[in-house]
């Protein structure tokens, strides 16, 4: 089996979830330079309602895919509400506060919310149902599930259409101006307003997908889900440049890419067993094929903070640039 | 170098992208003078500021202060060569009271640490009391010491001018660099600050000054550079500068 | 003069009734020892958190990664685990030491970011640290893993072990309320260096920071350095209080020092109000004692209303930090006590004059 090719389907799964989620923070930072440390929560919100919905109908008989639109049709028009109302309830009063503040509102709300979901679906872990039939198919000695296929499949068909709606429609035009100056565009005429509020409805439209596809594609869902996430979809975001749409995609999927790779070769380079200058020290340790693993895959979630704290540190406005409005 | 020359700026020059905002601008300000820079909106009179004080970093050039290369690279550090600043639109610390305003600017002439603090050393309460001393005389000097115990976002508009003055002033520099002082002032508040600003150079102080208020400039500085375009473009006594063709073209917009 | 008097014969009775506290409580159970001595630790954390976010204004959402780096400090100093067991008052300077390196370590490349930004930083560094916690049983067994340390030593001065109860003039004190002594002895200290702080010369350089970061560096503050110096301070109390806390329960793991803690300690703060020192203790002994009253009453409520527990006290208590947050910010941003500026434009009204 080949490692890399294997490690690099996982990845550009992986990436394109992170992405579709990080489309979410950086178009709301965008436009109001606000960290919407909520957001991960509407993605496990949307994984745990479609959980629900299509447990509700596995045993009707339906077909699988007719289930899973059903629970995609109460996720999308839920996570919408809840992430109108976040903005609407938390956000908006605060916009003329110091910029702290509503920060300081996300972590809150995304407390309060995992609270939520812990009492109406407990604080076990849940098991999707399986009701997707898996394929494998085999890819120049690489493994690729359909599933994986359907995902970053779907994920393309999102980012095109988001892509579009942001450069091809009046309410993106908009969009764009209130980034660039929310004080002008509202001279012009948009109702800056509603356009925040579109963008925090159409990036927890995204995420109530993302929510069913994480939830599809590992199996589980757990109300503590979104955190660590919706932490990683930011640091995707920060990595292609915040506020920057086209960033977002590709940070994720460079995240995706960097954490499936670092997983899959991390525990063979920090094998002290493995370099042979050192191989004096740990004789006995290392003997009859044993190993000396310093890091390994356990670390996977350790990546995208590195990953974060080194672009931030050595390059803050990402791969692609930042596009965000100055606010003075 | 001049020995009585305090500032030399030499060929400065600062480009946002692809804006020239400041080119190879020379200057010289001698000791113990009152030197205005002035230019059209967009001349590049505060980019200049920006840049003497550390707080963007120059394309190309390089000053000379007090005998010795001025290093920019970071805003304390010109503070601490001696170069005090003022901002345009008024920076205060604006949930301090006037007192502690002029006490933080105290701040680099001064050494207690948290030891110090928390232990409650003789030696770091004979600086407090030298600190706060020092800052209700500064009050007194700029005129607003009745002011001192006022949260400095409570004050009149021309007070809180006099406060950053005082508060600049705490940090005993050689140059005081007023960005647009008189702006927003009426003629009483104009009137006074030009009372201000000669007292501070009879007291030794050399000052640099932005202003649009062509008449108290001419009034008062003793020299003044013209920019425009980012160039200078003049630089002499007010009654020559007037009478200058460039200058007369720059500000009529030929 | 009589203010003077008042404000002491104030203080008096307040030290008093602090140091029969226990006795009190005793009467009520152990436990409530107990709980007010996690609440002593929690106070301590607070005014450590004040002096990052209330004084410095720099929004450290990592601060647990420091309580966790004293804490496990202590453990494996004081325990079988390395079959080291050195005395507390070697250990706690150690882990203050250690988690003030830790800070110093994370400010120095991130305290130049936007405060959004560095609020995401810490966050990200507090996972690290508790991922790294998780895993360092491998290849060498550091930490143990996520079973944690146990059987970690109490605290014992000379022949007095904290951890079990002993006679001292006929009044019987048990190893909690001994506890209790030391954590109060702790406390005192932390709120002095909070005080004295506040009012020295780099209180004020951080309160400029916090208030026009860009003003502060033009009068000549080295706001890196002066920023650093809060982390670091911040830290080493974490450190400390981590250390108090491995003493006191005696067994730690990684489930002590999850993300949700550093938000605990936040909505303490933020509910007492961000740089006020005697708000925030109000906010931590708030935030500490409702959610353990509410889990005295709320049980057995929900047990006579629905006979079953609908919601959870646990859940109540992080509804509640939660909703602290988010309300405090948008009704009263300054605090539930936001005395502070008001106060002081009177208070030293006399002393200039």
């Amino acid at each position: 089996m080949d490692t890399f090719l294997q490690q690099i389907i996982n990845g550009l799964t992986l990436g394109s979830l992170y992405a579709i989620v990080a489309l979410g923070y950086t178009m709301v930072y965008g436009i109001i330079q606000l960290i919407n440390f909520a957001h991960g929560e509407v993605v496990m919100f949307g994984a745990m309602i479609t959980l629900s919905v299509i447990s509700a109908a596995a045993g009707s008989g339906l077909p699988p895919a007719a289930m899973i639109l059903m629970g995609v049709a109460v996720a999308i028009p839920a996570c919408m509400a809840l992430g109108y109302l976040l903005e609407r309830a938390a956000y908006r009063p605060l916009r003329k506060a110091p910029r702290l503040a509503p920060l300081i509102t996300a972590i809150g709300m995304s407390i309060v919310l995992q609270q939520i979901a812990l009492m109406i679906w407990s604080r076990n872990i849940l098991s999707f149902p399986q009701i997707l039939p898996v394929t494998l198919y085999e890819v120049a000695g690489a493994s690729v599930s359909s599933l994986q296929i359907i995902i970053i499949g779907l994920c393309l068909v999102m980012m095109t259409g988001l892509a579009w709606i942001v450069y091809g429609s009046r309410l993106g035009t908009a969009m764009r101006a209130t980034a660039e100056n929310p004080e002008i565009a509202r001279l012009m005429g948009v109702d800056v307003d509603r356009v925040i509020a579109m963008t925090f409805i159409i990036g927890a439209g995204l995420a109530a997908v993302a929510g069913l596809m994480v939830g599809i594609y590992y199996g589980l869902a757990h109300y503590t889900m979104g955190a660590t996430l919706g932490l990683k979809a930011f640091s995707a975001a920060v990595l292609g440049g915040i506020g920057n749409i086209p960033g977002a995609m590709v940070g994720g999927i460079l995240l995706g890419l960097v954490e499936a790779l670092g997983a899959g070769y991390i525990g063979e380079l920090t094998d002290l067993c493995g370099y042979s200058t050192l191989n004096f020290l740990f004789q006995s340790r290392c003997a009859d094929g044993g190993n000396l693993v310093l890091f390994g895959s356990n670390y996977q979630d350790v990546f995208a903070f590195v990953v974060l704290i080194l672009v931030l540190v050595f390059r803050p406005s990402g791969l692609l640039g930042e596009r965000v409005a100055d606010r003075a | 170098m001049n020995p009585s020359c305090l500032l030399e700026a030499q060929a400065i020059s600062k480009r946002f992208g692809g804006v020239r905002a400041l080119h190879e601008v020379s200057l010289t300000i001698r000791q113990c003078e009152i030197y205005g820079l002035i230019g059209p909106n967009g001349a590049g009179k505060t980019t200049f500021f920006n840049v003497l004080t550390g707080l963007c970093t120059a394309s190309s050039g390089n000053f000379n202060f007090a005998g010795a290369p001025l290093d920019i690279s970071a805003p304390h550090l010109v503070a601490q060569a001696g170069i005090a600043r003022t901002f345009q639109n008024i920076r205060l610390f604006a949930n301090m009271t006037a007192l502690e305003n002029v006490m933080v600017g105290r701040h680099l002439r001064t050494h207690a640490g948290v030891i110090g603090a928390v232990l409650g050393c003789a030696a770091t309460r004979a600086e407090e009391n030298a600190i706060q001393q020092r800052a209700v005389e500064l009050l007194h000097y700029v005129g607003i010491a009745d002011r001192a115990n006022h949260l400095a976002r409570n004050l009149p508009y021309g007070d809180q001018r006099r406060l950053e003055i005082a508060r600049a002033l705490a940090t005993d520099p050689k140059l005081l660099a007023l960005d647009e002082p008189a702006a927003g002032m009426n003629a009483t508040e104009t009137a006074a600050l030009r009372v201000l600003i000669e007292g501070l150079r009879n007291d030794g102080l050399t000052v640099m000054l932005i202003e649009h208020d062509v008449k108290l400039v001419m009034g008062l500085c003793d020299r003044v550079a013209v920019l425009d375009y980012g160039e200078k473009i003049a630089e002499d006594v007010p009654e020559n500068v007037q009478r200058n063709s460039k200058v007369i073209e720059a500000y009529l917009g030929a | 003069m009589s203010q003077a008097n008042k404000y002491y014969s104030g203080l008096a009775v307040l030290i008093l009734s602090l140091l029969v506290l226990p006795f009190a409580l005793s009467a009520a159970g152990t436990a409530w020892v107990r709980i007010t001595n996690l609440a002593i630790l929690f106070v301590f954390l607070s005014l450590g958190l004040n002096i990052v976010v209330g004084f410095a204004g720099l929004l450290d959402l990592g601060y647990v990664a420091f309580y966790a780096v004293g804490a496990y400090v202590y453990a494996l100093l004081a325990s079988p685990h390395f079959g080291l067991h050195l005395p507390f008052w070697m250990i706690l300077p150690i882990g203050a030491g250690l988690a003030a390196l830790f800070g110093v370590l994370l400010g120095t490349p991130t305290l130049k970011l936007r405060g959004d930004y560095l609020a995401i930083v810490t966050l990200g560094f507090g996972e690290i640290v508790r991922i790294f916690l998780n895993n360092l049983s491998q290849p060498i067994n550091i930490t143990n893993g996520p079973r944690g340390i146990t059987l970690i030593d109490p605290v014992r001065l000379g022949s007095i072990s904290f951890g079990r109860s002993d006679q001292f003039f006929g009044l019987v004190l048990s190893g909690p309320m001994k506890y209790y002594y030391l954590l109060l002895l702790l406390l005192s200290l932390v709120i002095v260096v909070n005080l004295r702080l506040q009012n020295s010369r780099i209180g004020r350089a951080w309160e400029a920071i916090r208030e026009d970061e860009m003003a502060a560096r033009a009068i000549g503050i080295n706001t890196t350095r002066i920023k650093l110096l809060a982390f670091a301070m911040g830290a080493s109390f974490g450190g400390v209080a981590g250390g108090m806390f491995s003493a006191i329960q005696g067994f730690i793991s990684p489930e002590s020092f999850v993300l949700t803690e550093s938000v605990m300690i936040l909505s303490m703060v933020v509910l007492g109000g961000m740089g006020n020192i005697w708000g925030v203790v109000a906010g931590a002994v708030l935030l500490s004692f409702v959610p353990e009253m509410l889990r005295y009453t709320v049980v057995p409520l929900q047990m006579t209303l629905f006979s079953r527990i609908v919601i959870e006290p646990e859940v109540i208590r992080l509804l509640l930090f939660g909703l602290a947050l988010v309300l405090m910010m948008r009704f009263r941003p300054a605090g539930l006590w936001p005395l502070r500026a008001r106060q002081r434009e009177f208070h030293k009204q006399a002393a200039i004059k």
